[in-house]
């Protein structure tokens, strides 16, 4: 069976593809819960250590340790084939780590904004990122147990979430639910890149 | 020298297994996949302690960077350094990121992701 182990590391034929969705949102809102809901791993938790002075700095120990900050970000793999893998990734909630939000996105098929409508003013932050970034995002509403039940479109309304942008209800905490999110968000990508395309190409005569 | 212990740990100098160099020599995306062969992590015991278990943690299962870093519980940035040392030195094969160009590449991918999280 391991045949081709001895041609190094160029053995394995297949070039494996890795793709990625970002799940943004306030503070508790349910990301890790919609991650864990899909992941075939146990969420797993990578830290970013960000130093104010650390760049150009040969020695880093020097720099104070109060002038570092651990940034977590919990993120979850389904390896769909052989040669595909989707991890998903939360965004760390507090929203003065937007500056890592920016590493998360680069590269992502898309983004869930995820809403919770106890504290619908969390989501203004999040909303506001992505309206300006090039990224196909929608809007889930994490419906929690005992939280009031707006309508979409009253939601709609209270975040002024423009009409291109998709929304739909969900339970973070089911597997159905949060497949549904992840399919609404990679059609919705799929819509994008089409509009952009055709909107590029002259129109077609007859 | 002593220290004394700090809860924090492994992040008190997180560029010490770097020798204190922050910038990797290639970028590396998170989410791309590192592989080894079972050839690449004999040869990485002798590439020191934190690149050998990289190694060990790519033989059985292609291992983004992310996981890389939560595995080894050291900060992505560090391991991002010691991941594109490994590249460029063979110990490690780097696949793909999802395309970022080209409309039918792009629509490609997106179509198998949506087909792979249907079946789930």
């Amino acid at each position: 069976m391991d045949y081709a182990s001895s041609e190094g590391a160029g053995a394995r034929p297949t070039e494996i593809t890795s793709a990625k969705i970002v799940v943004a949102g306030g503070f508790g809102v349910g990301k890790t819960t919609l991650v864990s809901a899909v992941s075939e791993i146990d969420p797993l938790t990578t830290e970013a250590v960000m130093t104010s002075a650390g760049e150009g700095i040969d020695d880093a120990s020097k720099v104070p340790g109060k002038e570092s900050t651990t940034v977590a970000m919990d993120f979850g793999r389904i390896t769909m084939a052989e040669d595909l893998i989707l991890y998903l990734f939360g965004t760390p909630g507090q929203t003065r780590f937007w500056f890592m939000w920016d590493e998360l996105i680069r590269g992502a098929v898309g983004a869930a904004v995820l809403v919770d409508t106890r504290r619908l003013t969390d989501a203004f932050a999040p909303l506001d990122y992505f309206e300006n970034r090039h990224l196909p995002y929608l809007v889930a509403v994490n419906c929690f147990d005992g939280a009031p039940r707006y309508e979409p479109e009253e939601v709609r309304e209270a975040l002024a979430i423009p009409s291109r942008v998709p929304l739909l209800m969900c339970d973070a905490r089911h597997r159905e639910s949060a497949k549904a999110v992840l399919i609404g968000v990679v059609e919705h990508a799929m819509a994008t890149l089409v509009a952009e395309h055709e909107g590029n190409q002259p129109t077609p005569v007859g | 020298m002593a220290e004394p212990h700090d809860p924090r740990g492994n992040l008190v100098r997180p560029y010490a297994v770097t020798r204190g160099r922050t910038e990797p020599i290639r970028d590396i995306p998170i989410e791309a996949v590192l592989v080894a062969s079972a050839a690449a992590v004999q040869e990485a015991r002798f590439a020191g302690h934190d690149k050998y278990r990289i190694a060990v943690l790519c033989e059985p299962k292609a291992q983004s960077l992310a996981e890389l870093a939560a595995l080894t519980r050291l900060p992505l940035g560090v391991t991002r350094v010691l991941v594109a040392d490994m590249v460029a030195d063979g110990l490690l094969t780097l696949h793909s990121a999802a395309p970022r160009t080209g409309f039918a590449e792009r629509m490609d991918l997106l179509g198998r992701v949506l087909g792979g999280l249907r079946k789930l």
